[in-house]
């Protein structure tokens, strides 16, 4: 087992794929030869060579339409988004075109692409570059989406999303490209629609996920030692598929539920989870379930603002004293 | 009414009364009798077809979009009648013309337009969403332009597996001004993809003519030079010329993997859908012309006749046969079960549907 960062994780999955199968291409805008805009795919077009990474013009619709009909044919594109918000004028092609030809063609074709690439806020970019658009793809039925918040689940899922034969979105997050973890050499994957309990507790159930994760294990490490609290935190890991059954267990044993995540409230994928949580576990809950989103406007490009605008780890603490009040 | 919209057809490629002068042409001269007896049928089946559509439409058994296809018959025939095993096509919601010249039965794409299980689609894809993979037919597209990309990457794919196929994309003299379709351009030509672009201009996009949609004073296919793409002009009302150019651009595809756009001047006969009443745009006038002088398959059907490949008993046989053919499908639809409440959910994920010991995803997929 080898401590390795978010971003060589992303790399070894593809590497792996690459290697395991000659149909998996890598395109996007500056993958190849520039060594990817993050730096994830560095190294790939020396190992590969040009017909596997593939540079793209700035041409989003163009390429992950080319990749949608290459993957008709049997290719396994993996495309990156220099950054998801991008991502909105292919949006024809990455809803209409990939989340519909299977269903419209009656299961006659199927789209086995990957989209990834970082979507998040908290970097000082402004409201167009700080798009979190989990929620709005995964409310189209025939797309997946998954969000890995640590070095193993990213490599575990980027690999289950090639080998998956539906289109499987993968939303990264730059502020975590460098955090590291303990990944392992050998073949895995991490299953596309199973969440990860990722801190055991009794009282209070947070459920996030991407960077929202880890803002709450923080925020989970202070409600224990100053306020005498044991938190579980629930990362979801896959928004659809959704683990609900992760997700009512640990309502069931804690009572009270705490959702946060860094999108804007609106539709967010919480409001999903706290439909979840009242239809299936209402007589369960001795509070009322409570959300952390980012406030509810556009990405405010000041940063001292930005930072209070996304959940915090203070902003987490203080909304969980009021669950469990 | 407004003003009679002034048609773009360049002079020069209007059918000449006599016989067609791509009759001598090497993919022509060579088609034997029972070939071009074949391709005749074929147009006239697309002509029958789509005829029958209109009563059962008018019956109300087909919702939503009805976009017919006649007048354009020898695009889909011409085009179409030349391809191989690796070459690919795709196009948008005028699609029927093409599910037909492929090989698909007139059952299953009856169906479809009446929303049945037994359609092509099992009730899924309606009138706009034909698809036959099987056949190389990759859809039928309701997004004008979206489907540009998608045959680019067929044929992205095509080369990647060193085949020597192509893809053709087709679509309408309005979809050349969405930015997606210029995008595929870029690529096609940047990568040296073995890609035609089909441009059917039929004057009108719904009811905006030509000239009121687009900027560019010459023909649309010209546009191919602003990307280092060759290009064509067609006369589309004759299916011997179809064939000929088409032909060359197919060369290129696989002789040179170089992509083409095409741009083949045809005519609608009828609204730009079921729901159009055809009376703001267009002149009842421009459309007796064109049916009259310049119908496609009529002008097929004289120049066999000229070349004594057909005779008229010959035609009625084959006319009456896909008269026929179109009223069984009709019946066949009508007697075909819907799909059930169940069905709604089924062919979403391919995961989903082939559930075994190899899935490895878990979790809620289909939400209550
Ligand atoms: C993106 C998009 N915008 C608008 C429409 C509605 N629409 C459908 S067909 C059409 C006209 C297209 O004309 P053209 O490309 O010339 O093709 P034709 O119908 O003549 O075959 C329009 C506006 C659509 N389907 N998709
Ligand atoms: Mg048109």
């Amino acid at each position: 087992m080898a401590v390795i960062s978010y971003r060589e994780a992303l790399r070894a999955a593809m590497r792996d794929e690459l290697n395991r199968d000659e149909n998996v291409v890598i395109m996007g805008e500056e993958v190849a030869q520039f060594n990817g805009a993050y730096k994830v795919t560095e190294g790939l077009l020396k190992e590969f060579g040009p017909k596997r990474i593939v540079d793209t013009p700035i041409s989003e619709a163009g390429f992950i339409g080319l990749g949608i009909g290459a993957s008709m044919l049997g290719i396994r594109p993996v495309m990156e988004l220099m950054f998801w918000s991008f991502s909105y004028v292919a949006f024809d092609q990455i809803v209409n075109n990939a989340g519909n030809i299977r269903y419209m063609s009656g299961g006659l074709i199927n789209c086995p692409i990957v989209i990834r690439g970082p979507a998040n806020g908290g970097t000082n970019v402004g409201a167009t570059h700080s798009h979190t658009p989990e929620a709005i793809l995964a409310s189209h039925p025939g797309i997946k989406v998954v969000c890995p918040a640590t070095p193993y689940d990213a490599k575990g899922l980027l690999k289950a999303a090639i080998r998956d034969n539906d289109p499987v979105y993968v939303m990264e997050n730059t502020i975590l490209y460098n955090d590291k973890g303990e990944v392992p050499d050998e073949d895995y994957i991490v299953p596309i629609g199973v969440a990860d309990v990722k801190r055991v507790g009794t009282d209070l159930t947070i459920v996030a996920h991407g960077r929202a994760v880890i803002t709450s294990l923080k925020a989970a490490e202070i409600l224990e030692k100053d306020h005498g609290v044991s938190v579980e935190v629930v990362d979801l890991r896959s928004i659809r598929p959704l683990d609900e059954e992760t997700i009512l267990k640990s309502v069931r044993k804690t009572h009270r539920a705490l959702l946060v995540e860094e999108n804007k409230p609106f539709c967010g994928v919480d409001a999903q989870v706290a439909y979840l949580i009242q239809s299936k576990a209402f007589d369960e809950l001795d509070a009322p379930v409570h959300r952390v989103s980012s406030i509810d406007a556009p990405q405010i490009y000041c940063k001292r603002m930005e930072d209070l605008q996304m959940p915090n780890v203070e902003r987490v603490v203080a909304e969980a004293l009021k669950v469990l009040a | 009414m407004a003003k009679p919209a002034v048609l773009t057809h360049p002079e020069s490629l209007k059918h000449p009364a006599g016989p067609s002068a791509y009759a001598k042409d090497p993919v022509n001269a060579s088609m034997t009798k029972e070939a071009k007896i074949a391709l005749y049928t074929k147009m006239a089946r697309i002509r029958h077809f789509e005829q029958r559509c209109i009563r059962i439409y008018q019956q109300g058994k087909i919702g939503g979009f009805l976009h017919l296809y006649v007048g354009q018959e020898a695009v889909a025939a011409g085009t179409i009648s030349l391809l191989g095993k690796d070459d690919h096509i795709i196009t948008g919601y005028r699609d029927h013309g093409h599910g037909l010249m492929v090989g698909m039965g007139m059952n299953e794409c009856m169906a479809e337009l009446t929303g049945k299980v037994t359609g092509c689609s099992q009730g899924k894809g309606g009138s706009m969403h034909y698809f036959a993979p099987d056949k190389n037919y990759w859809g039928g597209h309701g997004i004008v332009g979206g489907q540009a990309p998608l045959g680019t990457g067929l044929a992205y794919a095509v080369k990647y597996k060193g085949l020597k196929g192509s893809c053709l994309a087709y679509m309408g003299d309005g979809a050349v001004n969405q930015g997606a379709v210029h995008e595929a351009y870029n690529l096609a030509s940047l990568w040296d993809l073995p890609m035609i672009f089909v441009v059917e201009n039929n004057g009108y996009s719904m009811g905006t003519s030509q000239e009121r949609s687009t900027a560019h004073p010459g023909c649309l296919a010209k546009r191919a030079e602003g990307y280092n793409m060759a290009w064509d002009v067609i006369n589309g009302h004759d299916v011997y010329e179809v064939r000929a150019k088409t032909a060359l651009a197919l060369k290129r595809a696989h002789e040179e993997s170089k992509p083409t756009v095409l741009e083949i001047f045809t005519y609608r006969y009828f609204g730009h859908s079921m729901a159009d009443p055809d009376k703001t745009y267009r002149d009842k006038e421009e459309i007796k012309t064109y049916r009259d002088k310049k119908d496609p398959v009529l002008l097929f059907e004289q120049e066999l006749l000229r070349e004594k490949v057909l005779t008229p008993e010959l035609s009625q046989t084959i006319n009456d046969a896909a008269m026929a053919e179109a009223d069984k499908a009709a019946i066949f639809a009508d007697e075909s079960p819907d799909p059930t409440l169940a069905d709604i959910t089924k062919h979403i994920y391919w995961e989903e549907d082939n559930r075994g010991p190899k899935t490895t995803s878990r979790g809620t997929i289909i939400f209550e």
